[in-house]
């Protein structure tokens, strides 16, 4: 109390409180980012919010046999992917599958939104697979898959 | 004192991000290391780089998404994604980061050769890819 009067005090945790809140949304970003760079290395970035926390785990979990190649990425960048994909998940349903599904396009939604015609167009050399998202959803890589920015391939 | 700590702390994260290495840096460190590890160690070769990056013991070979010509873009067999060019010569970005090289050898290696690859084997590799 001698080296701080009270309103210094206030002033003091102030500052702390605002370094404290700026580090927290500061890891989020590095979350954020760390997620961004390495799962869009190879495909896009597929949104997070398309499957649930469950299946992100396992996939986490599976890295070094991602879909018949190798992705796997060191423990701290994990880390910051495991939280991002945790906190961005879509939220779990009460009849959930067990396991979880590992694959977008498995999902019941998923098959919902394509329906067959559309799945004609997966045989497209030019879509080549329902994962390569990119090939009819324009914004895709920023997250975006409304009918707006659907242009499908010829 | 606070200002002073968060000022540290920026400078070293910002040192830490600009440092880069060469191939030529890595190179060297692979070299040391390859030293290290055998006295018949008789430096890089490309030639046996160039068989590296043909080979193709199982489903894929680093051709297969990198192309004939490493020195021009290609795309990745499975997504479709395209890839940006291999060879630093054509794409300085390429084997400027240690930890990012190490990363993708791990990967890379264990779906082509189903192993990691050994240092001689990384240093013959970029040394074909600093050939070309």
């Amino acid at each position: 109390m001698t080296l701080l009067r009270k309103s210094q005090i206030g002033r003091v945790s102030a500052v702390f409180l605002c370094v404290a809140l700026w580090s927290a949304a500061d890891a989020a970003d590095l979350d954020e980012q760390a997620w961004r760079e390495e799962c869009s290395a190879c495909h896009i970035a597929y949104p997070a919010r398309f499957l649930p926390a469950a299946s992100w785990h396992e996939i986490m979990r599976t890295l070094d046999n991602h879909f018949g190649v190798n992705a796997s990425v060191d423990a701290a960048t994990a880390e910051k992917i495991s939280r991002y994909l945790a906190a961005a998940a879509r939220p779990a349903s009460r009849t959930q599958a067990e396991p979880p599904p590992l694959c977008i396009t498995e999902t019941r939604w998923f098959m919902h939104e394509h329906d067959e015609a559309l799945a004609k167009q997966w045989r497209n050399p030019k879509v080549k697979s329902a994962a390569n998202c990119g090939a009819c959803h324009q914004d895709a890589e920023a997250g975006r898959f409304s009918e707006r920015s659907l242009n499908i391939p010829k | 004192m606070l200002v002073r700590v968060l000022m540290l702390l920026s400078f070293a994260a910002l040192s830490i991000a600009a440092h880069a290495e060469t191939p030529q840096d890595l190179l060297q460190g692979w070299r040391a290391e390859a030293r290290a590890q055998s006295a018949q160690f008789a430096g890089f070769s490309a030639e046996r780089g160039r068989s590296l990056y043909f080979a193709q013991p199982a489903d894929w070979s680093c051709s297969t998404c990198h192309t004939n010509d490493p020195r021009g873009g290609g795309r990745h067999a499975v997504t479709s994604k395209p890839i940006k060019p291999l060879s630093p010569l054509a794409n300085p970005a390429r084997f400027s980061d240690a930890a990012k090289v190490e990363k993708w050898f791990k990967r890379n290696c264990q779906d082509v050769l189903k192993r990691e690859c050994s240092v001689v084997e990384k240093g013959d590799l970029l040394t074909f890819l600093m050939s070309q």
